[in-house]
């Protein structure tokens, strides 16, 4: 095998045992990123020169036994909404095109204290905001199962970058799906953690209560080997929870017997292309032989969640990006007339469309006289979604459907018609209203050769038994898997 | 004919306070709040407003906020949020405040004034939590504004009266009240100079005995009690003429210039911003718990009424004295401090009472200002009291202490200042000012007791002051 057809996990085993340097496994990043980029572009910034000085700095760590975590060593890619201290960090827009922070995010200070090696920041929908990876103000990222297709988003920078072994694991956010509607289309393993599990502290915010960072992964070993890395108690984020479960590989387990298992019914209605949910169904199926109990039943609810969802996080969006605003950093205008003429022009020329839209869109809700009829109701519908949620646990112990109601989609067709682009969330966007865990893991292929996803949904603080599901799944070897799948 | 009566107006005033929590950290961050640092130097990532960066609330401003609340007979809301302000203007990095506006954390108190005419309450509708502002400083030689954040993130509380007041008299009152609670709470120092408390006066007139408020203004720039004063009858007097013109008040904002006694409009209601608020997501709600809030009651200190009770059984002293003392928190500490380490109530009163206001008034200071400290006032009683100063070189000694907190026992010793009390030195000069005057003598064997002070100050004189005067006393009674 070469060293780039490896996991994260099993990489981190052969640097542990000193077959592989980290300077040796930085370098074959370094090399696949020079062959593959010009064809993807999952990179906004990828700065070798820094990489592999690290590589160097926790090569010696690791021989003085002072690192000896689970990844250790590895390349990990960073979604350019995370920031990075000393490294540029653009959320894909022209507004921040050269802001460099000046400190670290929490999730990636714990990535450097598990001794990862942060290879470079992957592109994304401008400030998360898109479902394909287009929105961004830097060019798109193309699918490397197809590259006439989106690799979905809004992280789909790290999605391809691991599908395409340009990282070995990346870490995504996700907002609305934006994980594992990805990972879906990009045939690999992502995870949206419970809200609160990953401290937001260095998150550049669009819906506040509804933002996670997760991980991308080839495996699922690795995505429960990256999530036990990220996992930590922030006092920095009011939001953060203290948990004592974070030792999410222990339940790196092949057992499911028993296991109560929920199909939302309403998850299989007019929409899903029907291979998709032939290939779900399959899943479900693989589930039930090692012993799961599966079943179907109504969440009901699910046709709210998308307005709900639009309301909520467009609202908060529209505060979160006040910021930015041309005094302190980011772009400002070249001429302008007056403090209130600057920020008009330098908002209009360093936003992109669908982020104004989104503005708009949340300005309105928030306004003084519409605020109880849109914004107070979506936190109503938000509350009512997440009773159903509670519901359906009573009675089973994980969800089982769709990520996406269709495989990647081609370039273009999307942005043209951008109901029809929000209507692609409706299987994940209930879980962040919910706050609940989730994970997408590959479950076939259409006929055009497409990775289909396989969502998973747990209850609040349950990533270990959505991990021990997907595990099982995972080994019952059915097709799955990411392979560099390029069409040119 | 028609004899045109004057009408007779109202004036009806609500205030809306801020006050400056003296917390030593910012409300959101770990960041100093301490005065007088170089420009953004008590800044960090998140009260600049960086991207990513979250706010964590400091619970310090929570409980202060709540034992003003309980000082003022609030209802605490015992789950309470916080708000996002939106609005752009760059001395507010986000763009945004975070306030309260939905749930507050007190509502529906009062406070109880006095003035001339009796004794009345006030309403407070409520109090909130909220952040401050950094600063813009416009640089005219360049002619740019440059931002300074070290403001940025101060905790504030914003007191809401009812438009309970009728008087510039009433409004001080009220001012003084809540200034003095919360000075004895130790939840700011409360000094409207420096900016620690503001008051915005919301004010409109109507005809006596009119039931319906006539539209209001809103004065802004009031930074003295005589500000305060003199912009509400400034006010009263604009509205009064406009209504009397036939015109109407607009409902607007005002700027109060107190140099030139008149104010001019900032915006009006129509300019008014929709700051579409909302619960920050950023923050989770606030739960006071029954627990707390009985920890916080049973902390609350003893108040002026209070304390005035205790002094009055505690202390000898003069119930003018003890209205004087109390007045400030600055003063009651300080005589408290004083008595424990001296144990004498009266003499602390009298320096307090007499050389210190004096001070006060000469310089235009104020309590809070007061710089000596309880030792070197006890240092300076403990000097007399021995005898080793006479009372006029105490009062000079003070006068240095008060300007510098100058340790009075180093400063006499070093100055030389000591009573002679070498009775030889002292007998040598008595016997020299009644061989100098033999007038004084006579006048006063022929009965005159007078001419023996004129004799004590001769001797003080030569003395360059530092004699003990009973001491010369008897010397001159014996040696005559």
């Amino acid at each position: 095998m070469e060293l780039r057809n490896m996991t994260a996990a099993g990489l981190a085993a052969k640097i542990k045992a000193k077959e592989v340097t980290v300077a040796e496994a930085a370098q074959e990043v370094l090399d696949c990123i020079e062959e593959k980029e010009s064809l993807y572009h999952c990179y906004v910034t990828v700065d070798k020169e820094a990489v592999l000085k690290k590589a160097e700095e926790i090569q010696q760590k690791i021989d003085c036994g002072e690192l000896d975590g689970l990844l250790a060593g590895v390349p990990v890619a960073v979604k350019d909404n995370l920031c990075t201290e000393g490294m540029r960090t653009t959320c894909s827009s022209k507004i921040l095109e050269n802001f460099v922070p000046t400190y670290s995010a929490e999730a990636v200070r714990n990535l450097e204290k598990a001794g990862m090696l942060v290879i470079g920041k992957t592109n994304m929908d401008e400030f998360a905001m898109g479902s394909t990876t287009e929105t961004s103000a830097f060019g798109v990222t193309r699918n490397p199962w197809d590259v006439e297709r989106v690799p979905g988003g809004s992280s789909g920078g790290s999605a391809a970058a691991v599908a395409a072994e340009e990282c070995f694991a990346a870490l995504g956010s996700d907002t609305g799906g934006s994980i594992r509607q990805p990972a879906s289309f990009c045939g690999v393993v992502g995870m949206k953690p419970t809200y609160g599990t990953v401290s937001r502290y260095g998150l550049i915010a669009y819906g506040s209560s509804l933002d996670q960072i997760g991980p991308i992964t080839k495996d699922v070993t690795d995505c429960a080997a990256l999530l036990e890395v990220i996992a930590s108690h922030d006092e920095k984020d009011s939001t953060s929870v203290r948990r004592e479960d974070t030792d999410f590989t222990s339940a790196l387990t092949e057992d499911v017997r028993g296991m109560k298992i929920g199909i939302p019914r309403d998850y299989f209605g007019d929409g899903l292309d029907a291979e998709v949910k032939e290939a779900v169904r399959r899943a479900a199926g693989v589930l039930e032989e090692k012993g799961a109990v599966v079943e179907e039943f109504d969440l009901s609810l699910v046709e709210y969640a998308i307005p709900a969802y639009y309301t909520i996080a467009a609202a908060e969006a529209s505060s979160n990006l006040e910021r930015f605003d041309g005094i302190k950093y980011g772009y400002r205008t070249a001429e302008y007339e007056g403090l209130h003429n600057m920020y008009k022009k330098s908002r209009s020329e360093g936003f992109g469309a669908e982020v104004k839209r989104r503005i708009m869109l949340g300005s309105f809700v928030l306004s003084s006289g519409y605020y109880d009829a849109y914004y107070l109701k979506a936190l109503k519908v938000k509350a009512l979604i997440k009773k159903a949620f509670d519901d359906a646990f009573a009675k089973y112990d994980i969800l089982l459907g769709p990520v996406a109601p269709t495989t990647a989609p081609k370039l273009g067709e999307s942005l043209a018609d951008p109901i029809k682009m929000y209507l692609g969330d409706i299987y994940t966007i209930s879980v962040n209203l919910a706050g609940l865990p989730a994970i997408s893991l590959p479950c076939g292929k259409d006929t055009k050769g497409m990775p289909i996803g396989l969502q998973l949904i747990g209850d609040c603080f349950q990533e270990k038994t959505l991990i021990r599901a997907a595990y099982t799944y995972e080994k019952a070897g059915k097709e799955h898997g990411y392979k560099d799948g390029k069409t040119i | 004919m028609v004899i045109k009566m004057a009408k007779q107006y109202e004036t009806v005033i609500g205030l809306e306070v801020h006050v400056e929590l003296a917390t030593k950290t910012k409300i959101f961050c770990g960041c100093s709040t301490a005065f007088g640092g170089a420009p953004n130097t008590h800044t960090c990532p998140v009260c600049t407003g960086m991207p990513g960066s979250l706010p964590v609330l400091n619970k310090k401003v929570l409980e202060y906020a709540v034992a003003v609340g309980l000082a003022t007979n609030c209802t605490i809301t015992q789950f309470c949020k916080f708000d996002r302000k939106n609005y752009f203007y760059p001395d507010n990095p986000q763009n945004y405040q975070i306030s309260q506006l939905y749930l507050p954390i007190c509502r529906n108190g009062s406070v109880e004034i006095e003035t001339e005419t009796g004794k009345k309450q006030v309403g407070i509708h409520e109090i909130h939590m909220e952040e401050d502002a950094g600063k813009l400083i416009h640089d005219e030689w360049e002619d740019c504004s440059l931002v300074d954040y070290n403001r940025s993130g101060v905790p504030l509380i914003e007191i809401v009266s009812e438009p309970d007041m009728r008087s510039a008299e009433e409004v001080i009152a009220y001012l003084e009240k809540l200034r003095m609670m919360i000075q004895y709470l130790g939840a700011s120092d409360c000094k409207l100079q420096e900016g620690s408390m503001r008051a915005d006066v919301n004010l409109s007139v109507r005809e006596a005995g009119t039931a319906e408020f006539g539209t209001r203004t809103e004065m802004k720039n009031l930074n003295s009690f005589r500000a305060i004063a003199n912009a509400i009858e400034g006010e009263r007097e604009r509205q009064i003429d406009l209504i009397e013109s036939g015109q109407k008040v607009v409902q607007e904002t005002r700027r109060w210039d107190d140099g030139k006694g008149e104010s001019y409009a900032m915006r009006s209601k129509e300019d008014a911003q929709d700051y579409r608020y909302f619960p920050d997501p950023d923050l989770v709600p606030v739960v006071v718990s029954d627990e707390w809030l009985a920890e916080i009651k049973a902390a609350q200190p003893e108040f002026r009424t209070e304390k005035m009770a205790r002094y009055k059984e505690e202390y000898d002293i003069p119930d003018y004295d003890i209205e004087i003392i109390t007045g400030t928190k600055r003063m009651a500490d300080l005589f408290e401090e004083t008595v424990k380490l001296c144990g004498q109530p009266k003499k602390v009163s009298n320096w307090l009472m007499v050389e210190t206001l004096r001070l006060l008034k000469e310089k235009e200071m104020e309590p809070e200002d007061i710089r000596f400290s309880p030792e070197h006032l006890a240092g300076l009683i403990r000097l007399t009291d021995e005898k080793v100063i006479n009372s006029t070189v105490a009062k000079e000694v003070f006068e240095v202490m008060f300007e510098n907190d100058t340790d009075p026992e180093k400063y006499v010793e070093e100055k030389g200042l000591k009573t002679v009390s070498d009775e030889g030195a002292l007998r040598k000069a008595v016997e020299d000012v009644i061989a100098a005057n033999p007038k004084s003598v006579e006048d006063y064997h022929n009965g005159k007791e007078k001419a023996i002070g004129f004799l004590v100050g001769q001797t003080m004189k030569a003395m360059k002051g530092k004699a003990e005067p009973g001491m010369v006393n008897r010397l001159l009674k014996e040696l005559l």
